[in-house]
């Protein structure tokens, strides 16, 4: 579904040049849910953006679908660490934003018709237990029901491939659980390919299929980390507990490596 | 205890509190007047404002009528004009370091200087009223556009960018309607400033309007008249602002929540 060759990415920034990415090579499967994790400023968000076709890569090349990326396309939904939602809209015009933005005058080029689309974002909107606030303002609800309604949002156009970058980690910790849970929920039900940034391990761990580790500066891939635990899986009360902190604890190792290796040969030296 | 927190939070006393300041103003006014006996032709009493108000409303509703159309036909082609080269300026680094500091020196200028050359370049007639309204509020106008335009969050644009938004679409649906807040703040400064507007441009050169007015009543030492006609230059430069606030409450709700 989506395929890095070779990709890498260098800014060109004020404090001279930094390798933000080097030689990824990465193939997500359809339907994969893949979570990316790697410490800050490894290159994870631009990583995301390489996909979504915000930035052009400066070496190697991206394909979704099979066709080589060089814009955002339509099919490819973006979400943010903020809900990012428009504060003059409603909830409900807020979801049908990328809708307006499609039909900016060519109505015909839709798959369904205004009115569908209308039907199906009161139905996302009840999926993820937002029915009765359709009417409301961003400003009157909480920041988890607002990124509920960015999840709407980015759900309403039938995305073949959704980019989420740390969507849930500016929320409480139980918003977030709940969060995590409605998204698997939601990714059971629809045929989607996810790449999910997280900087929490755990959270990588029970929403994955594969978590792909990145290194820091310039940021390569490290591992890929196939996850066998069954579904559903969650943050909180888990079937699947030891499992999850078992992978989370190879991550870890993986994340903090460097340090890992200062410390070992002090371990070494103990008969 | 009680008392106090009924003064601060009941909204009748929100009302009733600037009315019974107003009401006090007035008495202290009226109070000087007699006590200190002021001859009327350097203070008059507010009754003799009221009289004056009264005797003549047709003439001075008339002229009132006047002032406030300059005022808003300066205020709307202020408008008109600001806002697009703020858009302009916001659009172009060359533009905005090229009319920047002009801008700058235009609004440096003591509007009050310009108003005999507007008699000489535009006559007697209601243009050099008009225009001098839309100089003082111009600039108001001008940075406070430009200012919100450029305060859209990057998330907000890189949002749009990732739905595939054309630039009029991310200019219509984001930027503008982003910048509105901003852009009222900037014409609730514009509007009081056009009211002075006015009535400098009416105090050279003109024939009607309650700047000439307050000038003729100075050179006849007719002092309530010259009152009545400030009392009304205030109902009408408040009438306005709230005018303007109201357009904001009714347009922009989600603004006075989120900023
Ligand atoms: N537009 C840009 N211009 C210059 N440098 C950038 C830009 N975007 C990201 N970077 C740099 O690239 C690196 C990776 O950034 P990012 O992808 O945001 O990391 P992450 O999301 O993993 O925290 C950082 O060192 C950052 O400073
Ligand atoms: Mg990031």
């Amino acid at each position: 579904m989506i395929r890095l060759d070779g990709v890498g990415q260098v800014f060109d920034g004020r404090e001279g040049r930094v390798t933000a990415l080097e030689e990824i090579d990465l193939h997500v499967r359809p339907n994969e849910f893949v979570t990316l994790i790697g410490r800050s400023g490894c290159g994870k968000s631009t990583l995301l953006r390489l996909i979504a076709g915000l930035l052009p890569p400066t070496s190697g090349t991206v394909t979704v679908a099979g066709d080589r990326v060089t814009g955002p396309r339509r099919d490819v939904s973006f979400m943010f660490q903020r809900p990012a939602l428009l504060p003059w809209r409603s909830v409900l015009s807020n979801v049908m934003l990328p809708i307006e933005i499609d039909s900016g005058g060519t109505e015909q080029r839709q798959s369904r018709s205004r009115a569908a689309y209308r039907d199906r974002a009161h139905d996302l909107l009840d999926l993820v237990g937002l029915k009765g606030f359709e009417r409301r303002l961003p400003h009157e609800l909480s920041g988890g029901m607002q990124q509920r309604v960015s999840l709407c949002r980015s759900l309403i156009r039938d995305p073949q491939v959704m980019l989420m970058d740390e969507p849930f980690s500016a929320l409480d910790a139980l918003t977030r659980t709940e969060l995590s849970e409605e998204l698997q929920r939601i990714k059971m039900e629809l045929a989607t390919t996810i790449v999910f940034v997280t900087h929490s391990i755990e959270e990588a761990v029970v929403l994955a299929d594969r978590v792909v580790v990145l290194t820091p500066r310039p940021g390569r891939l490290r591992e890929i980390v196939d996850i066998d635990i069954p579904r559903p899986r969650s943050l909180g009360q888990n079937a699947h507990l030891t499992e999850v902190a078992q992978i989370s604890g190879l991550l870890h190792g993986l994340l903090a490596e460097k340090s890992a290796a200062d410390i070992r040969p002090v371990d070494e030296v103990r008969p | 205890m009680t008392k106090r927190s009924w003064l601060t939070t009941s909204p009748t006393a929100a009302v009733l509190l600037p009315i019974l300041g107003l009401i006090g103003a007035i008495a202290l006014w009226w109070l000087a007047t007699i006590v200190f006996s002021i001859e009327s032709y350097l203070l008059p009493t507010p009754g003799d404002v009221v009289r004056t108000l009264a005797d003549q409303p047709a003439y001075l509703l008339r002229e009132t009528g006047i002032s406030f159309l300059e005022t808003i036909e300066g205020f709307l082609l202020a408008i008109v004009i600001g806002v697009p080269i703020a858009l302009l300026i916001v659009r172009s680094v060359i533009l905005e370091r090229l009319v920047y500091p002009l801008l700058l020196m235009v609004n440096a200028i003591p509007k009050i200087a310009v108003a005999p050359l507007l008699v000489v370049w535009m006559g007697f007639g209601q243009w050099p009223k008009v225009v001098m309204v839309l100089l003082m509020c111009f600039f108001p106008i001008v940075i406070s556009t430009a200012q919100g335009m450029k305060s859209t969050p990057a998330e907000l644009v890189e949002l749009l960018r990732s739905l595939n938004a054309s630039r009029t679409q991310e200019f219509f649906k984001l930027r503008l309607r982003y910048a509105m807040p901003q852009i009222f703040t900037g014409l609730k400064v514009a509007i009081s400033l056009a009211v002075i507007g006015s009535v400098i441009a009416e105090f050279v050169g003109a024939t009607q309007g309650l700047g000439y007015v307050i000038q003729q009543s100075g050179a006849s030492a007719d002092t309530a008249l010259a009152f009545a006609a400030i009392t009304l230059l205030s109902i009408m430069s408040i009438i306005l602002f709230y005018g303007l606030v109201l357009l904001e409450h009714l347009f922009l709700p989600w603004a006075q929540e989120t900023r």
